[in-house]
């Protein structure tokens, strides 16, 4: 069904809700990626809140910084967590590197506004230049979760003792190294399996984000759009991007900030 | 005017691409939302009779716990044993299957998947859905999510068995009961594609309301069936995600070692690793989809009656726009209101109180709706037809069903009756009841339109007197064993002196509830023998006024076979003084009655002309260009 079909031949004095025309000057398809990403937002709220249910049931780690350690008692301080970057073996640089994956996530946002734009202008080199780096921007902040998700996985040198039932049900006192679906040296189980849990549902979106975004690419690519007189699938791929985006602010703030 | 060529071009390509639809295409893979819709309903029907016939088994149990069940050997095998008692755990299992597959895939997919289907771009004037294709890949998701479901009731373990609800930490440990094994495991996958299949659903039927609706159907034309549709799949579209949500989070827990809902668990004196999680976590996740569900499966119904009591009441809907407000209403009031099923979870009373506050209200949009449906019936010239009876049928559960609610809506009556029979009975009769009628109802209302054929008036009757009176003797004195004390789901309750006593009644129950079951084969018999022998239907039987009345009797893929009619009217001017008929389309101009049109509606006629006039000139710039 074509996009602009329903608009032709309707009296402007029918008013904008009257019929026969589409009442928020949206085509069907972009509709439905909004109506998706309104759901979408419910089932992160969903986890969200489940990550503070748990949270909030955990009390926050009350001495000074300085003398810090990982325990299944209280809940870590996420800074002294979060504190590696790759190939600087022992810095301590609280959040930086989570900061570059962020940075370079929302710049892939802004380059996936100037495809849009580009797309408007229906020039498809621009499009095709635009889309590939935001594909780059994408990768990019897979790859370094990747990382992130492998040093978390591996610990720190020293690790930390912990006292805990183990997988074999039985109760257990040894250094903890890195962290996995049962135990962490930074701080209760939970901390870790919401981690793994909702960065990975995030990074799951992504991946699929960075699959749709190269079939756009790549159809944008071979001229599938200029043939078709409209660049909207850039469009509607790009609501789908910036959602992921902001939900990455949110998972940012609440495993990171507070 | 390019774009009025291939809006041209797109209809008649429509038309064209009828003409080689071969088996596959047209039955099974159909993107014609006609052939969903009737996808989707036969598949209701089928899940339908599996529900009945597993509350049919557990009835025997209830009503006769000593009876010798030997002579279900060939069905249930291994679950009946060698005295010929059922086992236990298979009883758990056969009320949490009959709660799942009533409420998704009867009372869902069934009915909203149904008639949103079918209905949407019939009553609007559109082609079709806005994604054809993604309306299929809705019914083949929940195909597929039944296959799992069915699969799952074979098992050696057996389907899962901790309620519908599947509360952790029963259904999160395998080792909890054999239910929560491989059966939990399917379960949970199964309600994944179920869900995906209801947002792909509920995505098109929102976009196509707001997107496609034919030229003058403003929502304040809209017939109330569409109303209730677009709401119900706003609702779904909200609460289903956080179910989705809630499910992954279990599976995490049963498989990946987590503990979001597990702490402290002992199980056999040996402490488990779980640490950490919580178990009404899962309560509150669960029950934000579980609340709206009633909505999701009642709402729908509600339209539907909404449509068949103006109609053979031959008035107006009472309150056209009041029936709107309440449908907002409880729209927005079924998210809020949640926690009134965890008043015994060891909530926060004040919380409860709060609660309770916000469930009390949904009572006033409810009773606006069983008002506006009794003062519509008042002095109307009524129609008794099948569908008219179940609708009238559906008001009474609704009342006689409410009244209970607002009982339990009090958290302080709840913790007395929680979990017993008087819940069974209440949720059985607003929710289960209600909302059966509301789809039986739509079948005997749109069977024309579906096979171009009537079903048999008589057989409509007794189907519908077996079914209400039945209904009424199987849930009303359930009612008295929840007072009583009885909890649900238990699998026995002759070991008890206190429960002994309502021996006989239970008795009684089961009787109805197995003669209620065996009413239905009367219109299984009615539906299948109408499709192929029914008496030919004219192009309006029902002499309604709403659109799909206007196609022709077999309707082909795209709906209309030249344009699509514009609207004028409300879909409610039954009787209208000084009208030459009782009815008038909604396709009938204002400007065509100058006799019946009040004065308000007079004043419009100028404007509806110019604007005619205005449309028909495009309409003829087009055909010139064309030829």
């Amino acid at each position: 069904m074509s996009t602009t079909a329903t608009a032709v031949g309707v009296s402007s004095k029918r008013g904008i809700w009257g019929g026969g025309n589409e009442p928020l000057k949206a085509s069907y398809g972009k509709l439905m990626m909004w109506f998706f990403l309104l759901s979408d937002i419910f089932t992160f709220a969903a986890f969200l809140i489940t990550y503070a249910a748990i949270r909030v049931s955990y009390p926050a780690y009350t001495g000074s910084a300085d003398n810090f350690v990982g325990s299944n008692e209280y809940w870590p301080i996420p800074e002294l967590v979060f504190e590696a970057i790759p190939f600087v073996h022992g810095l301590h640089a609280p959040l930086v590197f989570v900061g570059i994956m962020t940075f370079i996530l929302i710049l892939s946002s802004v380059t996936m506004v100037l495809a849009v734009e580009a797309g408007h202008r229906n020039d498809r080199n621009d499009v095709v230049k635009w889309m590939l780096w935001t594909i780059l921007g994408g990768a990019t902040f897979l790859s370094c979760q990747a990382w992130e998700w492998g040093h978390f996985i591996h610990g720190t040198d020293s690790g930390t003792v912990l006292t805990y039932v183990n997988s074999l049900n039985q109760l257990v006192t040894e250094t903890v190294f890195g962290a996995n679906m049962y135990v962490n040296e930074y701080g209760p189980a939970p901390f870790a399996q919401l981690f793994f849990f909702i960065t990975g549902f995030h990074g799951f979106h992504v991946t699929l984000g960075v699959a749709l975004l190269f079939m756009v690419f790549y159809q944008a690519a071979v001229g599938t759009y200029e043939e078709r007189g409209h660049y909207e699938m850039v469009e509607k791929i790009g609501l789908y991007w910036h959602f992921v985006d902001l939900v990455w602010v949110f998972v940012f703030t609440f495993f990171y900030l507070i | 005017m390019a774009t009025a060529q291939s809006a041209l071009h797109s209809a008649t390509a429509h038309d064209d691409h009828e003409h080689h639809d071969n088996f596959i295409t047209k039955y099974i893979f159909s993107t014609d939302h006609k052939m969903i819709g009737k996808q989707f309903l036969v598949t209701g029907i089928f899940w339908a009779l599996i529900g009945g016939f597993l509350s049919v088994l557990f009835r025997l149990q209830l009503g006769f716990p000593e009876m010798d069940m030997s002579f279900l050997k060939p069905i249930l095998g291994g679950w009946i044993d060698d005295t010929g008692a059922l086992n236990p755990e298979f009883y758990l299992a056969l009320v949490t299957m009959h709660g799942t597959i009533m409420v998704f895939f009867v009372l869902t997919a069934g009915l909203s998947g149904t008639f949103s289907n079918f209905l949407i771009p019939l009553q609007i004037g559109a082609r079709d859905m806005a994604s054809g294709f993604m309306n299929m890949l809705s019914y083949w998701f929940f195909f597929i999510s039944g296959v799992i479901m069915f699969i799952s009731l074979f098992l050696e373990t057996g389907p899962a068995a901790g309620g519908w609800v599947v509360y952790p930490p029963l259904s999160a440990l395998e080792q909890a009961i054999p239910g929560s094994g491989m059966g939990m495991t399917l379960w949970l996958i199964a309600m994944t594609f179920f869900i995906a299949s209801s947002l792909l659903g509920g995505i098109n039927y929102i976009t196509t309301v707001i997107n496609l609706r034919t030229k003058g159907m403003s929502f304040s034309k809209l017939p109330l069936t569409i109303w209730s549709f677009f709401l119900t799949a706003v609702i779904g579209l909200l609460s289903f995600p956080v179910l989705f949500a809630a499910a992954l989070l279990l599976v995490f827990d049963r498989s990946f070692g987590t503990s979001f809902y597990l702490s402290d668990i002992y199980i056999g004196g040996e402490a488990l690793s779980n640490t950490g999680g919580s178990a009404v976590l899962y309560q509150h996740l669960f029950w934000f989809l579980g609340h709206p569900e009633v909505y999701i499966v009642l709402l729908p119904a509600l339209g539907i009656t909404s449509e068949v009591i103006a109609t053979n009441s031959r008035k107006p809907i009472f309150g056209y726009k009041a029936m709107i407000i309440s449908m907002l209403g409880i729209t927005i009031l079924s998210f809020v209101v949640w926690a009134h099923h965890m008043f015994v979870s060891g909530l926060n009373p004040f919380l409860g109180s709060i609660f309770m506050f916000l469930t009390l209200i949904i009572a006033i949009p409810s009773a606006v709706k069983v008002f506006n449906y009794l003062t519509t019936l008042w002095r109307g010239n009524l129609i008794f037809t099948p569908a008219m009876l179940f609708s009238i049928g559906l008001v009474s559960f609704f009342i006689s069903g409410g009244l209970t609610g607002i009982f339990l809506g009090n958290s302080a009556i709840d913790i007395q009756l929680h979990d017993t029979y008087f819940v069974v009975a209440h949720f059985h009769l607003v929710m289960g009841s209600a909302s059966f009628f509301g789809l039986m109802a739509g079948v005997y209302h749109w069977f024309p339109k579906m096979f171009g054929r009537m079903m048999d008036a008589k057989l409509g009757y007794i189907h519908f007197w077996l079914t209400f009176i039945g209904v009424y003797l199987v849930f009303f004195p359930m009612h008295y064993i929840g007072i009583a004390g009885f909890p649900r789901r238990y699998y026995t309750w002759t070991n008890f002196e206190f429960s002994s006593m309502y021996t006989d009644l239970n008795m009684f129950i089961s009787i109805a509830a197995i003669l209620t079951f065996v009413a239905q084969f009367i219109f299984l018999f009615n539906f299948f023998y109408s499709m192929y022998r029914g008496r030919k239907a004219s192009l309006n039987p029902w002499r309604s006024n709403t659109l799909e009345w206007t196609t022709p009797l077999h309707p082909g893929h795209g709906n209309w076979p030249g344009e699509i009619p514009s609207v004028y009217r409300w879909p409610y001017d039954y009787s209208k003084p000084g009208a030459k008929e009782d009815f008038i389309m909604q396709t009938v101009p204002l400007s065509a009655t100058p006799e019946s049109n009040l004065p308000h509606e007079q004043e419009l006629v100028k404007l509806e002309k110019e604007i005619i006039s205005e449309e028909e000139e495009v309409l003829i710039a087009n055909e010139s260009r064309e030829s």
